[in-house]
């Protein structure tokens, strides 16, 4: 296979990937709207117990850790491993800044005796974001296998598909919380 | 496939555009639209999931067969949603 072909078929195989995580979210994306639609007096109040500021702090740290991810790829399309490997590191910095984040917060929240079995609201508010940690915790793991690969000369200008497609894979983690932080935070 | 790049420049702006975005949709939350602030929530997270994939994820530049690929989920997504409704909605 030659290597433009192999790349495409590379970018297929990540975005049906990411097709299936779509669906994985969105099962519990369809019980949040159907229980909305029969509870909307307990989302309304609890969406209040949430910590609104944190959440948008978050926010910001998954973007910037997009951006840092986006310019990585750019410096390793022109060769640049050195930059590469800073832009994973920095990368990989936000990720862990936003899980413990999120370790703050559930631990606000477990203080207050608000547990996964209180309602289903933080039912689905510790499903939700704890999927989502976990695929943080899955995006930590894949691009530090990419900073660690890159650090053994594994990357090149011409030859760079492993990076490209676990940023596509960081993306998907930085686009789903884009909808979980107002469904959750801001709208309940 | 040749791969396209927007340029560190335009990265930078998208960034700018998704920070600006989001203090938007924080600030819209303080003020009671009623179902309105659900709508506005929606479009504003839409437009920077757009703007995630169009630049950061380089759809912009990919081939019809990838926007195939990227854009299938949603109807699924959208099927399961409305699919789900018509049943709970109506018992």
């Amino acid at each position: 296979m030659d290597p433009a072909t192999a790349r495409e078929a590379a970018t297929l195989g990540i975005w049906t990937f990411l097709a299936t995580e779509v669906l994985l979210f969105g099962g519990l994306f369809t019980a949040y709207v159907i229980f909305r639609i029969q509870y909307p007096q307990m989302f309304y109040e609890d969406h209040l117990k949430l910590n609104r500021v944190l959440g948008a702090v978050n926010t910001v740290v998954l973007i910037g850790s997009s951006l840092t991810v986006a310019l990585g790829i750019a410096a390793i399309r022109k060769g640049k491993v050195t930059l590469l490997r800073f832009y994973l590191f920095l990368t990989i910095l936000l990720a862990a800044t936003f899980l413990g984040i999120k370790y703050v917060e559930y631990t606000e929240k477990f203080s207050h005796g608000l547990s996964p079995g209180t309602d289903i609201f933080f039912s689905l508010y510790f499903m939700l974001t704890g999927l989502h940690g976990i695929h943080v915790l899955a995006g930590m793991g894949a691009l530090g296998t990419v900073l660690f690969l890159a650090g053994r000369g594994k990357y090149s200008e011409t030859y760079h598909t492993p990076v490209e497609i676990s940023g596509l894979y960081w993306h998907f983690v930085d686009l789903v919380w884009i909808y979980l932080f107002p469904l959750l935070y801001l709208v309940g | 496939m040749k791969e396209h790049d927007s340029g560190i420049g335009t990265y930078i702006v998208v960034w700018g555009a998704l920070i600006v975005l989001t203090a938007v949709t924080v600030s819209v939350s303080y003020v009671s639209l009623g179902l309105m602030n659900v709508v506005v929530a929606l479009l504003i997270a839409s437009v920077k999931a757009s703007l995630v994939a169009l630049f950061f994820m380089h759809l912009r530049y990919e081939s019809r067969l990838v926007w195939g690929f990227a854009l299938t989920p949603i109807f699924f997504l959208v099927l399961i949603i409305a699919g789900t409704l018509s049943d709970t909605l109506f018992r």
